[in-house]
């Protein structure tokens, strides 16, 4: 399936003709399983809430009707990064009109340490303050502009100390949140002293806010038997079930936790929607009332932690022709100041430091740096593009070195057959595919005759110049935490016929619930319309992953179709020995709303709703659990080594970019990508992540810029000064290809291959082709130095070092 | 304090809410109406966007606004449309099923406020020979920000619905009719809390001299943060926007020089056209000052009594000899625009005064005008340095030079010594080059979140530089498409 934008009329046309054949069962909409001829896995589907999305009538947590009497919370924040609360004085905040309740970190009567994975997060300040934004206490009133404005009334004094704000020097004192990591294979030292040629340089990455549409927000009920009902805008509803029950003193069996959607999630509400649920459950239960907690936006960005900023470094030794031969790159990961999920995340930069290249005999370096800021988090990629970025740069930087096209050394370097196992010991399957992706996109997008075009352009145009770059993009795909590569689900079919799901996974967008819905209506020969998900809950399947790392289709996807094989069988078993018809066992297949046994004249039918009802009646459960384990994955962090991944998926993008070396303004030209799937489960709403990724990556890597004043307070706080892609920033042309025809070789659901988080990387191509643009400048002689966000300020700033004066 | 009667979606409602309640407010608390959100309350991210229609217009016309930036007083007399009143009988409005059939939603949450904006381009393009045109979808679509897609379903679906056609039976043309409810809210009863729309220029500086301390409201799109982001009561409010002679524009002669009155009140959308006849730079400033939802609300009155640093227009009125007049009880007078700017948001207003016009000269003969704007992003974003450059060019040589930047000091200036550099000289690099180092003594830049003084100080110069080049190469291309006009 590909998607074409551009507005002239032949594209148009051509758009729509496209659009025409991935409908329904059109040739381009890849029926990856077919059985008869007919199946709902791999057709685009609409997304299951479309309809509600567009009308109004999809309910986020803040649409939920309430008891009259139910609280609204607000929160007090930490005005400093750093110091010793001295005084915390609410006197003035309890008696504000309409203030029924006011907690601090006295108040909890469970663990007021709520950090996900390792300890290191209060849910209230006690005494040392961290980052500014920091709760320190939460006001609940009787409407949520009450609660706000009485927050206003505290009278906190902090002791301030000065913050520490820089990851480089945190570093080098060993201001660490989690231990560093190394990952090598082969003798670098060796290969660097003997290589014909060797660079270094370093680079910045900057983070990112997520800028869900949603805020974060939760409603908390109080329930009967001492527990609490939890509806939370959340990625992770298993985790908030067991933090909320800890900081109450409670049993996990007391909480129940309910997700229906969410207004974007992008990994910021993997660990981080958990302490407004603890805070709200402990007022819940205080008082006895229905309790909210919603950040309005500005808070929530201070509040929340973000991608992690890098500091990133190289050491690489090639030889004549720009193939690596192996040396030593560092990763800083700015985590802020606990470690929430900084492990993994600063493991999977170090894990995606080669992204599709073999390093040769290397030296992955991962430090965790403490800084005074909100604890970075989860985002798209975790921690994958910041690694990437680094030898993406040292690509281009070989390029200029050695005076080769940049795509000539990308395609050097490519693991092949013979350089295929990667500095932690693993073999890159498929990565042929890796060549065969790129030499279709090189010839799609003609690269070579646009290089030509643009260098011609760059020579007669003095203040406007173009740069051009493509990208490969491989990512590992499996959480690199062993155990949560896992997935539940529950099937209920009901006496009617029509068929309840429910999985683990959450829904952010993603369109996760509809391709579930697809895999029980492809398994069980229905109609999209007779199978329902609801809210997912921890009430229904227990002990479930995040919704994360790219998984939620692989996993859940795996478990929704072992539940639905095995109440399959279940009702082939009960036909087989129960019609007297006499039904043929073998070859027993679903199919159009109809169970068919037997061939040709010993063909017969029996309407699903028929068989339901009489199972039911012959005592046969009608209601099925399944369960999934990715088999073959394994990690030792004692040798850096080991099959962290089930499978890679790839892609490649190919960026055209113009820039103003007067102003530093640009703009993106064209963009071509081609992205590996495998088999797609949904060929619209995989090109609606690989789409939506690739401009959430540019906006990364272009307009997005988080600023912190010299004190450590965040002042990009808000979409005025936070500027994430808009409208206008949609290429011109836009053309988007899934690759056909190459399954996963993996046994993944209907070898399919995840697409969450891999497309978020094909915009390194529109840095990469900034670069260019401005390499130019030097006649492609110098790599110049950009930081990302290359925002219009660093280009004008880079181009005015390189570029001729006028004036 | 007066009722609000307003008609949503056909139906008229009555409601009574404290005057710095905005329409989102009052959808979502008083109403129970969810399906309008709530994603930044700043009028930044477009969630809240809803269409108001005026009945009482010559021409009513739906237009695409922020719900959470407008009071929920102004509804007075006006039919609103909202997510939940598109479908009707069950079948979706044309910008809704386009959006489900181009799989234009994801997360969902943006969807309300897309679709809202695609239903305002819908009504006032359905039928229309041609397809909207790149700009024109960037205008209705770059005030909502969407996480999720990358806009391409978005955009399919913007040409996709305007292939369909208009649902029999939806109309909302009920609320069109509507006559009985009075169209502004009367004086107040209760001088500690009021929401007052005066409906003429004496009543409304009549209220002005007597409550000095209220506040006056138009658009609302700075005003309102003070409620949402800051929490501050906004309890006595006038609002100018019921009165007629401030939403004119009218052709006249003033200080000896053809030009146009323009009202305070008259929103940026209104301007539009004027701009696009005679001042086409400043009219492609227009498209990117705030967005669509902001340019139907916020008015140049309002920018230019904001006073704020960085306000889009007044640097260009700056340079283009705009005068404002002010208006009290008493007396009405008239100052050049540069002598209206005192300070850091301090100007020559007394306290009982209102901006109630603004003079724009026409351009005369082989003047020119640029305004260039520079910011981190191209739509929808507060300028980081805003330059405007007006001269007249006769046998090579630059008269009447007016420069102006915004950005680079405590208020909208202008840059007196490079005017000077300039004024009577030949624009050659060496007369560019002696202005840019005058540059350096007429402003000395900022550090903030929207860039660095360094960036602000070499942006500002290289825009000479781009002048020069624009002046002696004028078949070089050196302004990007996006950008250039």
């Amino acid at each position: 399936m590909r998607t074409l934008t551009r507005l002239d009329t032949q594209n148009r046309h051509a758009r729509r003709e496209l659009d025409d054949k991935i409908k329904g069962d059109g040739p381009l909409a890849r029926h990856t399983v077919t059985i008869n001829g007919r199946c709902h896995a791999g057709q685009s589907s609409i997304h299951e809430s479309a309809e509600k999305h567009v009308s109004g009538k999809a309910a986020y947590i803040d649409d939920l009707v309430l008891p009259a009497d139910a609280l609204h919370i607000a929160l007090g924040l930490s005005p400093v990064a750093r110091g010793m609360l001295t005084r915390l004085d609410l006197d003035a905040v309890r008696l504000a009109p309409g203030v029924i309740d006011v907690i601090t970190f006295h108040e909890v009567p469970g663990h007021t340490d709520i950090g996900p994975v390792f300890p290191g997060d209060p849910i209230f300040v006690e005494t040392d303050i961290s980052y500014a934004g920091q709760c320190l206490f939460a006001v609940a009133a009787t409407s949520l502009h009450a609660a706000r404005r009485a927050v206003k009334l505290a009278i906190v004094d902090i002791d301030e100390q000065p913050a520490r704000l820089d990851p480089v020097a945190a570093t080098q004192c060993e201001e660490l949140v989690r231990p560093t990591h190394v990952q090598e294979r082969g003798n670098c030292q060796e290969v660097l002293q003997q290589a014909d040629q060797v660079i270094e340089n370093d680079l910045f990455i900057g983070g990112q806010e997520h800028f869900y549409l949603e805020g974060q927000a939760c409603v908390v009920l109080p329930t009967e038997d001492d527990g609490v009902i939890v509806h939370t805008s959340n990625q992770h509803p298993s985790e908030t079930q067991k933090l909320v029950a800890e900081v109450l003193g409670i049993a996990l069996h007391a909480v129940t936790v309910e997700v229906r959607r969410m207004g974007g999630g992008f990994g910021g509400k993997e660990t981080q929607a958990s302490p407004w649920a603890c805070i709200a459950a402990i007022i819940a239960r205080r008082t006895g009332k229905a309790a909210r907690l919603r950040l309005p936006r500005s808070e929530d960005m201070h509040v929340t932690g973000k991608r992690h900023p890098f500091h990133n470094r190289y050491k690489l030794g090639f030889d004549d022709q720009g193939v690596i031969q192996g040396g030593e790159i560092s990763l800083i990961g700015n985590c802020g100041y606990s470690p929430d999920l900084s492990d993994a995340i600063v493991d999977r930069a170090m894990f995606h430091a080669d992204n599709a290249y073999s390093l040769g005999s290397a030296r992955v370096t991962g430090y965790r740096a403490k800084t005074n800021t909100a604890s970075n988090t989860a985002f798209r990629g975790f921690g994958g593009p910041q690694g990437m970025m680094i030898i993406e740069a040292a690509m281009d930087d070989i390029a200029r070195h050695t005076g080769t096209d940049p795509l000539t050394i990308r395609k050097r370097n490519l693991y092949r057959e013979g350089r295929n196992i990667t500095h932690y010991g693993q073999t890159v399957d498929q990565c042929q595919l890796l060549h065969t992706l790129i030499e279709k996109l090189e010839t799609d997008s003609a690269y070579w005759s646009r290089r030509k075009a643009i260098a011609q352009f760059n020579a007669t145009s003095p203040v406007l110049k173009k740069g051009l770059a493509l990208t490969p993009v491989k990512f590992g795909i499996s959480f690199t935490a062993q155990h949560l590569n896992q997935a539940g689900a529950l099937l209920h079919v009901y006496t009617d016929g029509s068929v309840m799901v429910n999985h683990g996974g959450t829904e952010m967008g993603q369109g996760l619930h509809t391709k579930i819905c697809q895999v029980v209506a492809l398994e069980l020969g229905l109609d999209l319309a007779q199978v329902r998900i609801t809210a997912t809950r921890t009430d229904k399947v227990p002990n479930t992953s995040p919704t994360a790392a790219s998984s939620g289709a692989d996993l859940n996807g795996m478990a929704v179709r072992d539940a639905a094989i095995k109440l399959r069988e279940r009702l082939f078993d009960f036909a087989a020995a129960h019609f007297e018809i006499g039904l043929d066992r073998e070859g027993m297949h679903l199919e159009d709303g109809m169970l068919v046994a037997g061939l040709g004249e010993s063909e017969r039918k029996i309407p699903w709703g028929e068989l339901v009802q009489t199972a039911y009646l012959n005592r046969i459960s009608l209601s099925e659990k399944g369960f999934y384990a990715t088999p073959l994955i394994h990690y030792s962090r004692t040798t850096g080594q080991g099959r962290p991944f089930y499978y890679y998926a790839f892609g490649a993008a190919v960026s055209e970019v113009s820039i103003d070396t007067l102003s530093g303004e640009y703009q993106v030209d064209r963009v071509d990508i081609l992205h590996d799937v495998g088999n797609s489960l949904n060929p619209a709403i995989d090109i609606g992540q690989v789409e939506g990724g690739f401009l959430q990556g540019m906006g990364w890597l272009t307009t997005e810029e988080l600023k912190w004043n010299d004190k450590g307070v965040l002042v990009s706080d808000g979409p005025a000064t936070y500027k994430i892609p808009t409208f206008g920033d949609l290429p011109d042309t836009f053309n988007v290809s899934l690759l056909e025809g190459h399954p996963n070789s993996m046994a993944s659901l209907y070898r399919s291959k995840a697409v969450g988080e891999p497309p978020f990387m094909l915009a390194i191509s529109v840095w990469s082709a900034l670069r260019d643009a401005l390499s130019s400048l030097t006649d492609y002689r110098i790599s110049p130095r950009l930081d990302t966000p290359a925002t219009p300020e660093r280009i004008l700033l880079a181009s005015q070092a390189l570029r001729v004066k006028t004036l | 304090m007066a009722n609000i009667e307003f008609f949503l979606n056909g139906t008229p409602r009555q409601c009574h809410v404290a005057p710095d309640t905005s329409i989102l407010v009052l959808l979502r608390e008083h109403l129970g109406a969810t399906g309008t959100k709530e994603g930044c309350a700043s009028g930044d991210c477009g969630a809240c966007t809803v269409a108001i229609v005026d009945p009482h217009a010559p021409a009513p016309a739906y237009k695409s606004i922020n719900a959470c930036m407008t009071p929920a007083h102004q509804l007075q007399g006006m039919a609103l449309v909202t997510v939940e009143g598109l479908a009707s009988n069950g079948r979706l409005h044309p910008a809704q099923a386009a959006m489900v059939e181009c799989h234009g939603s994801q997360c969902g949450f943006c969807t309300p406020g897309v679709v809202m904006s695609l239903f305002t381009l819908y009504e006032t393009s359905v039928g229309e020979q041609s397809l909207p045109s790149p700009e024109q979808l960037d205008a209705a679509l770059g005030g909502n920000l969407c996480r999720c897609t990358g806009y391409r379903p978005i955009r399919d679906a913007a040409l996709q619905m305007l292939t369909r056609d208009q649902p029999a039976g939806w109309t909302h043309e009920g609320s069109l009719g509507l006559s009985s409810a009075q169209s502004s809210v009367p004086p107040p009863t209760d001088d500690a809390v009021f929401f007052y729309q005066p409906d003429s220029l004496e009543e409304l500086t009549k209220a002005r001299a007597r409550y000095p301390q209220a506040r006056l409201v138009a658009g609302a799109t700075d005003l309102w943060l003070e409620t949402t982001q800051q929490l501050k009561p906004l309890d006595q409010l006038i609002d100018i926007t019921r009165v007629k002679a401030l939403s004119d524009i009218e052709t006249a002669n003033f200080n000896a020089q053809k030009g146009w009155w323009i009202g305070a009140g008259v929103t940026y959308t209104q301007l539009e056209p004027l701009l696009n006849d005679h001042f086409p730079s400043f009219a492609h400033l227009l498209h990117r000052l705030g967005s669509q939802q902001i340019r139907n609300r916020g008015t140049l009155g309002g920018n230019i009594a904001n006073a704020s640093p960085i306000g889009d227009t007044p640097p260009v009125l700056l340079t283009l000899g705009a005068w404002v007049e002010l208006a009290s009880i008493s007396q009405t007078r008239q100052l050049p625009l540069e002598d209206f700017f005192l300070g850091y948001k301090k100007t020559a207003l007394a306290a009982d005064e209102i901006v109630s016009r603004i003079f724009i000269p026409r351009l005369g003969e082989h003047t020119a005008c640029h305004a260039w704007k520079l910011s981190k992003r191209r739509e929808d974003d507060i300028s980081a340095v805003l330059g405007a450059f007006a001269y007249r060019l006769e046998n090579g040589r630059l008269h009447d030079v007016r420069i102006a930047f915004g950005g680079m000091a405590a208020i909208p200036k202008r840059a007196l010594k490079a005017e000077q550099a300039l004024e009577g000289k030949p624009a050659d690099a060496n007369c560019f080059r002696q202005a840019q180092a005058a540059l350096e003594h007429d402003f000395s830049p900022m550090d903030d979140v929207r860039g660095s003084a360094q960036y602000r100080r070499l942006a500002a110069a290289n825009l000479f530089e781009r002048l020069y080049l624009t002046l002696s190469t004028p078949s070089q291309e050196v302004m990007l498409h996006a950008y250039a006009h």
